[in-house]
C-alpha cells in the first residue's frame, strides 16, 4: 500500500501534522482562514472520476485506517482491479453502484491541504444519470473533464462540457487520464487536447488546463510522474490548490436580497429574512422592494450576533426597514436606485431531467430564489445537439435533452438573466402532479420590451379612488353578436347608473375602433389583440374606481376570461345579450349583415366567423323576452343590489380596515 | 391589492441614484469583507432552515443530543433570532443514552425556548428490548420504528437531521432535502435533482422530507465552530476518568446499573472520552487526555480512525447504513 503513497504528500501532511501537534490555536487559525474551492469531476462513463478522487483522497492523508480496511476488503470482493485496490469503491458508497461498479449518483467529499479546503462532487459518467451531473454542477466553481486516454473525446465529453459551460463554470482541467494504458504516450495527449480544443472553441470555453493523469497509478496528481518527463505543466493537485477563482460577480454588483420569511416575534419587530444574492447592504441604505416597487430604508441589519454596520453576499441576515411596507416571502428587496427587471415572459435554456417529456403548454410549478409561480413553456425554439452543437427543431424535451423555449408564468416574477445572478436567474420546474422536479432552467432574458419599466407604486391606490367615489369598480362586460342590442343596453344601463350618482364610463366597440384600435381589423388574431387592449384600458379605468360598461361582440371565449383573470375575483360581470342570430339578422340595424351574405364583409361574427357564447356568465338578457329598458333596469339591479351580491358600496362597514 | 401603474420610461432621479454612486459604496464595503469558510457554511445552514419553515406545514427538528445536534440547534436559533426557532425538537429516546445526555437535552430545551417531545416506541418499552440482549433488534425498535411511530404521530411532513456528507459513505451521496415516500422510504437510486440553492420541498400527503442543514460541514468545521462559538456541548466529549469495561475491541463506560457485568468484570477507571454519542451500551470511548476543546480538535486531527469507528451500528454488515436509510432510519 504505502508505496504508492507519494513522497510530497506524506511531506506534506507531516508539515501540518508538526503543527497540529505543536500548536493547534495556530493551526485552526490558518485552517479557518483557507480559502474553499468547489468543483467536480465530470466526462464519459468509466474515463476514471471516481477513481481520481478516490486517489486523490487517499494522496492527500484524508481516509482513516478503518476506512482503508474496509476498501482493501471490498476492493478484493467487488472491485475492478483485481487484488489491487480500487479506489473509485471509496466515493461510489451506494450499493447498486458497488455492485455494478459505475456511479449512479453524486457523491460530495471533503479534503484540505495545506493551501485550501475542498469539496468536491463525483459525478456520473452514465447518460442516463445526466441531472445527477447537473445537480453536482450547479454549485461548482471548477470542473475536471477526464477522458480516458484510449477512447479520446467522445459524446458524453462533450455533453458535459457544454453543460459544464452552460451552467456557468468559468474553470476548466481536462485530465487525460489512463496514460498508464497508452505507454504515456506524449503524442497522443497532444492529439486529444487538439480535438477537444477545437470542440471547446465552439461552445466558448476558451482555456483550459490540460494534464496527462493516471487516477489509477497515482501520475501527476500530486506529484510529477517520471513517466511524463514530456509535460512541463502543473500537476492537478498543484493547480486546484493555486487555481484563482474571484469572487461571485453578483457580490460586487448592486444589492439583492429574495425575501425568505417574515420575522415577526412581537408587535414591534418585523424583519425581512434572507440570504444575500448580490452586493451589500447597511443601515440607512434606500431599498426598492420588488414586485411593488414600494421604497423604503433600512432600519437595521439584525442577526444572532448582534446588528452589523454592514451585510455582504453571501450572508444570512434579517432586515428592518423605517417603514411599514408590505413585503413578505418571494419579494426581492434591493438597491433603489439599481433594481433587477420584473416580467412574465423570458427566454430560457432549458435541461429536461424528468422521464416523461416536456409538455409545451402544460403548467408545472416555476421555483426562482423564493418565488413560486405557475409557468407554461411553449413549443422549444431549438434543442441542442450535444454533438455537434447543431440547432435541432424540436416539438418537446425529452429526459437529458438541452434546448431553448420561451416560458410565461402567471404572475410577474423578480429576476436577473442568469449570467448575471444565479441566484435570480437559475430556476426549476416542479410536475404539479409527481411534485419532482422535472427540468432545470435558466433565464437568458425576458420578451417583454418593458422589461426595463418597473411598476411604480402609487400611493392613492384602486382603494382609495374607489371610496372617494362612493362605488365599488366593476367591469361589466357585454357580449353577443352583432346588432343584438349591446350598445343600445350599456346605454340605458349608464344612464341609471349616473342618475344614482355612480362614476361609470362607457367603452364601446366601435368608438374605440376608431382610436386605440384603429391599426387592428377584424382577422381572429386582431380580434384577440382588440380585446386585450380593450381589457387592459378597462383594467385600469376600474383602477381609479369606476364602473366600466364595455359593449364588444368578443366572440372567443378565451379572450373574455383572459379580460375576467386582470381583475380581482367579482369584478368582471359578464352580461350575454343573447340575441339569436337570425333575430339580430332580422333587425340589422346597420346593414352589416346584408353585406356580409352578399360577400361584401369578411369575416363577420355569425356567419364566416364564429361566435362562442358564454358558458357560466353572470347576467343573461333574453332580448325576445325583455325589453332595452327591462335589461337595464335588470342589469342594474344586478349590479348594485344583486342577490349574490352584497351592496358592499352602501355599506359603511366596507370601508373599515382599508385605511380609509 | 395595490394599484401599479407602469410607465413607459423610468421615473425621473430613477436614473441618477442608479448603479455609479451605489455600486463604489459597495465594492468598497465588500473588498473589507470576506467571508470564511465557517460563515459561508454558517449562512448556507440558516438559508436552509428558513426555506423550509416557509414552505413546511410541520416541520420538527430532530435532537439527538450530540455535538452535531448542537451544532444544529444553535445554527437554527440564529436563523431565526430574534424569534425563536418556530417548530419543536423531538428526541427519540431509547431510554439507554448516557445519565449526562438527559441533563443536556433538559438545558437546551430551557434555553433555547423550544418545545421538546420525547418519543420512546411503547412497544419496545413493553417487550423490554434493549441493546445487550437484542442486538441489531434495539437500534431498529426503538431508534427506526421510535422515529417513523413519532413522525407519524404528530404528522411531520419535514424533520430536520444533524448528518453530514463526510460521516459515511452513503450520506455522501444524499440530497441536503432528502425525500421520503411514504413508509419513509429513501430511493437512494431516484433522488430528486437539487440545483444551485433551490430546494423542491413539495410532497404529496403521507410524504415527507428529510433536511440536512450540516450536509456540508466537516467534522473538523463543527469542532471548529463549537469551540468559536462556545456551543454547549455534552461534558462526554472531553476527557475525565470514568468508569469502563472492555467488550469485543470496544471500550463501554458502565453509565448506569442497568449495565450487566459478566462473572469476574469489574469497571476499571480510566481516563476515556466519546468522540461520538449514543445509547451508551453501544457507544465506544477512546483513550484520551484531551479535556478542552483544542485538546479535542488536536487529538481529532492527529486520529488515524474515523469517527464511526466507535459506532457499533456501522459494523453491522457492509452498506449497513445505507440499508437502515432505506428502511426509514433518519
Ligand atoms: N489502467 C487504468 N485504469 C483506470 C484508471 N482510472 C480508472 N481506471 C479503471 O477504469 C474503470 C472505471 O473507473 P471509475 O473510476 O469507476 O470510472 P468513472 O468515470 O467514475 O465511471 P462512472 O462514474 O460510472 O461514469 C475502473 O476499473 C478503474 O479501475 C487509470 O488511470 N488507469
Ligand atoms: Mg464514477
Amino acid at each position: 500500500m504505502t508505496e504508492t503513497l507519494s513522497d510530497a504528500s506524506r511531506a506534506s501532511a507531516y508539515k501540518a501534522h508538526d503543527l497540529i501537534a505543536e500548536d493547534i490555536d495556530a493551526y485552526l487559525l490558518q485552517h479557518q482562514h483557507k480559502s474553499l474551492l468547489r468543483f467536480i469531476t465530470c466526462g464519459s462513463v468509466d474515463d476514471g472520476k471516481s477513481t481520481l478522487i478516490g486517489r486523490l483522497l487517499y494522496d492527500s492523508k484524508m481516509i482513516f485506517e478503518d476506512q482503508l480496511a474496509a476498501l482493501e476488503a471490498d476492493s478484493k470482493r467487488v472491485g475492478t482491479q483485481g487484488q489491487e485496490i480500487d479506489f473509485a469503491l471509496l466515493v461510489d458508497g451506494l450499493a447498486a453502484e458497488r455492485e455494478q461498479g459505475i456511479t449512479i449518483d453524486v457523491a460530495y467529499r471533503f479534503f484540505a491541504t495545506d493551501r485550501r479546503k475542498f469539496i468536491v462532487a463525483d459525478t456520473p459518467g452514465h447518460e442516463q444519470y445526466t441531472r445527477n451531473m447537473v445537480t453536482g454542477a450547479s454549485t461548482a466553481d471548477l470542473a475536471v473533464i477526464l477522458i480516458d486516454a484510449r477512447k479520446g473525446v467522445l459524446t458524453q465529453t462533450r455533453r458535459h462540457s457544454y453543460l459544464a459551460r452552460l451552467i456557468g463554470i468559468r474553470h476548466m482541467v481536462l485530465a487525460i487520464n489512463k496514460m498508464d494504458l497508452v505507454n504515456y504516450d506524449h503524442a497522443v495527449f497532444d492529439r486529444i487536447v487538439a480535438d477537444y480544443r477545437a470542440f471547446a472553441a465552439g461552445i466558448g470555453i476558451d482555456a483550459f488546463i490540460p494534464i496527462p493523469v493516471s487516477g489509477l497509478r497515482g501520475d501527476n496528481i500530486t506529484t510529477r510522474s517520471d513517466a511524463t518527463p514530456w509535460y512541463t505543466g502543473p500537476v492537478l493537485l498543484d493547480h486546484l490548490e493555486t487555481v484563482e477563482i474571484g469572487d461571485d460577480p453578483a457580490s460586487t454588483g448592486p444589492f439583492r436580497m429574495p425575501v425568505q420569511w417574515v420575522n415577526r416575534p412581537n408587535l414591534d419587530f418585523r424583519g425581512f429574512s434572507g440570504l444575500i444574492a448580490g452586493g451589500s447592504v447597511s443601515p440607512g441604505d434606500t431599498v426598492r422592494i420588488l414586485p411593488s416597487g414600494r421604497t423604503s430604508t433600512v432600519a437595521r441589519v439584525v442577526t444572532f450576533d448582534g446588528d452589523l454596520p454592514v451585510a455582504v453576499t453571501g450572508q444570512s441576515v434579517t432586515i428592518t426597514l423605517a417603514d411599514e411596507v408590505d413585503c413578505s416571502r418571494g419579494d426581492v428587496i434591493a438597491a433603489a436606485g439599481a433594481p433587477p427587471q420584473v416580467a412574465d415572459q423570458f427566454e430560457t435554456t432549458i435541461v429536461w431531467m424528468a422521464d416523461d417529456e416536456m409538455l409545451p403548454g402544460r403548467p408545472y410549478w416555476l421555483k426562482l430564489g423564493t418565488q413560486m409561480v405557475t409557468a407554461v413553456v411553449q413549443p422549444p425554439k431549438y434543442q441542442v445537439n450535444v454533438n455537434t452543437m447543431e440547432h435541432l427543431a424540436a416539438k418537446t424535451l425529452g429526459l437529458n435533452a438541452i434546448g431553448v423555449a420561451n416560458l410565461s408564468t402567471d404572475r410577474p416574477l423578480v429576476f436577473e438573466p442568469y449570467e448575471t445572478s444565479r441566484d435570480l436567474g437559475g430556476f426549476i420546474l416542479i410536475d404539479k402532479m409527481t411534485n419532482a422536479t422535472v427540468a432545470a432552467g435558466l433565464v437568458n432574458f425576458s420578451l417583454r420590451r418593458a422589461q426595463n419599466v418597473h411598476w411604480q407604486a402609487i400611493d392613492i391606490d384602486r382603494d382609495a379612488h374607489a371610496a372617494q367615489k362612493g362605488q365599488r369598480p366593476k367591469l361589466l362586460w357585454f357580449t353577443g353578436l352583432s346588432g343584438s342590442g349591446k350598445s343600445t343596453i350599456a346605454n340605458l344601463v349608464e344612464k341609471r347608473l349616473f342618475a344614482l350618482g355612480k362614476h361609470s364610463f362607457l367603452l364601446d366597440g366601435d368608438n374605440v375602433r376608431h382610436g386605440l384600435n384603429r391599426d387592428l381589423g377584424f382577422t381572429d388574431a386582431d380580434r384577440v389583440e382588440n380585446i386585450r387592449r380593450v381589457g387592459e384600458v378597462a383594467k385600469l379605468m376600474t383602477d381609479s374606481g369606476l364602473i366600466v360598461l364595455a359593449a364588444f361582440i368578443s366572440p372567443f371565449r378565451a379572450e373574455r376570461d383572459m379580460v375576467r383573470s386582470m381583475l380581482p375575483e367579482g369584478e368582471f360581470i359578464e352580461v350575454f345579450v343573447d340575441t339569436p342570430l337570425a333575430e339580430a339578422e332580422k333587425r340589422d340595424v346597420k346593414g352589416l349583415y346584408k353585406k356580409a351574405r352578399a360577400g361584401q364583409l369578411k369575416n363577420f361574427t355569425g356567419i364566416d366567423s364564429p361566435y362562442e357564447p358564454p358558458e357560466n356568465p353572470e347576467v343573461v338578457i333574453d332580448t325576445t323576452e325583455m325589453s332595452p329598458d327591462q335589461a337595464a333596469e335588470h342589469i342594474v339591479a344586478r349590479v348594485l343590489w344583486g342577490r349574490s351580491e352584497i351592496p358592499d358600496d352602501e355599506d359603511p362597514d366596507w370601508f373599515k380596515g382599508r385605511g380609509i | 391589492m395595490q394599484l401599479y401603474a407602469a410607465c413607459t420610461a423610468a421615473p425621473a432621479g430613477f436614473e441618477g441614484v442608479s448603479t455609479t454612486a451605489k455600486a463604489t459604496s459597495s465594492e468598497a464595503r465588500i473588498s473589507a469583507e470576506r467571508l470564511t469558510h465557517l460563515q459561508r457554511l454558517e449562512a448556507e445552514s440558516i438559508h436552509i432552515f428558513r426555506e423550509v419553515v416557509a414552505e413546511a406545514e410541520n416541520p420538527v427538528m430532530l435532537y439527538s443530543v450530540g455535538k452535531d445536534s448542537a451544532c444544529m440547534l444553535h445554527l437554527a436559533r440564529k436563523a431565526f433570532h430574534p424569534s425563536p426557532p418556530p417548530f419543536p425538537m423531538l428526541h427519540v429516546d431509547t431510554t439507554w443514552k448516557f445519565k449526562a445526555m438527559y441533563e443536556m437535552r433538559g438545558r437546551m430545551a430551557r434555553e433555547s425556548g423550544m418545545e421538546l417531545i420525547v418519543h420512546q416506541n411503547p412497544e419496545a418499552k413493553e417487550k423490554g428490548i434493549n441493546p445487550f440482549d437484542h442486538g441489531p433488534l434495539h437500534t431498529d425498535m426503538w431508534k427506526t420504528q421510535g422515529l417513523k411511530q413519532a413522525l407519524d404521530k404528530y404528522e411531520f411532513d419535514v424533520a430536520f437531521g444533524g448528518a453530514r456528507r463526510d460521516e459515511e459513505k452513503s450520506r455522501a451521496k444524499e440530497r441536503i432535502f432528502s425525500f421520503r415516500a411514504a413508509n419513509h422510504v429513501w430511493d437512494p437510486k431516484n433522488q430528486r435533482p437539487e440545483l444551485w440553492r433551490l430546494y423542491n420541498a413539495r410532497k404529496s400527503r403521507g410524504e415527507s422530507i428529510r433536511v440536512f442543514p450540516i450536509s456540508n460541514w466537516t467534522e473538523l468545521d463543527i469542532w471548529q465552530y463549537i469551540h468559536l462559538e462556545n456551543i454547549p456541548i455534552v461534558p462526554l466529549y472531553f476527557s475525565e476518568m470514568r468508569p469502563t469495561v472492555e467488550r469485543d475491541g470496544l471500550l463501554l463506560m458502565v453509565d448506569d446499573e442497568r449495565f450487566p457485568l459478566l462473572p469476574g468484570e469489574e469497571p476499571v477507571m480510566r481516563p476515556i472520552r466519546f468522540r461520538t454519542l449514543g445509547c451508551y451500551p453501544l457507544s465506544g470511548a477512546v483513550i484520551s487526555e484531551a479535556a478542552t476543546l483544542p485538546e479535542v480538535i488536536q487529538e481529532m486531527l492527529l486520529t488515524t480512525t474515523s469517527e464511526r469507528q466507535g459506532r457499533a451500528i456501522d459494523h453491522d454488515q457492509a452498506a449497513s447504513m445505507e440499508k437502515k436509510k432505506r428502511e426509514g432510519y433518519f
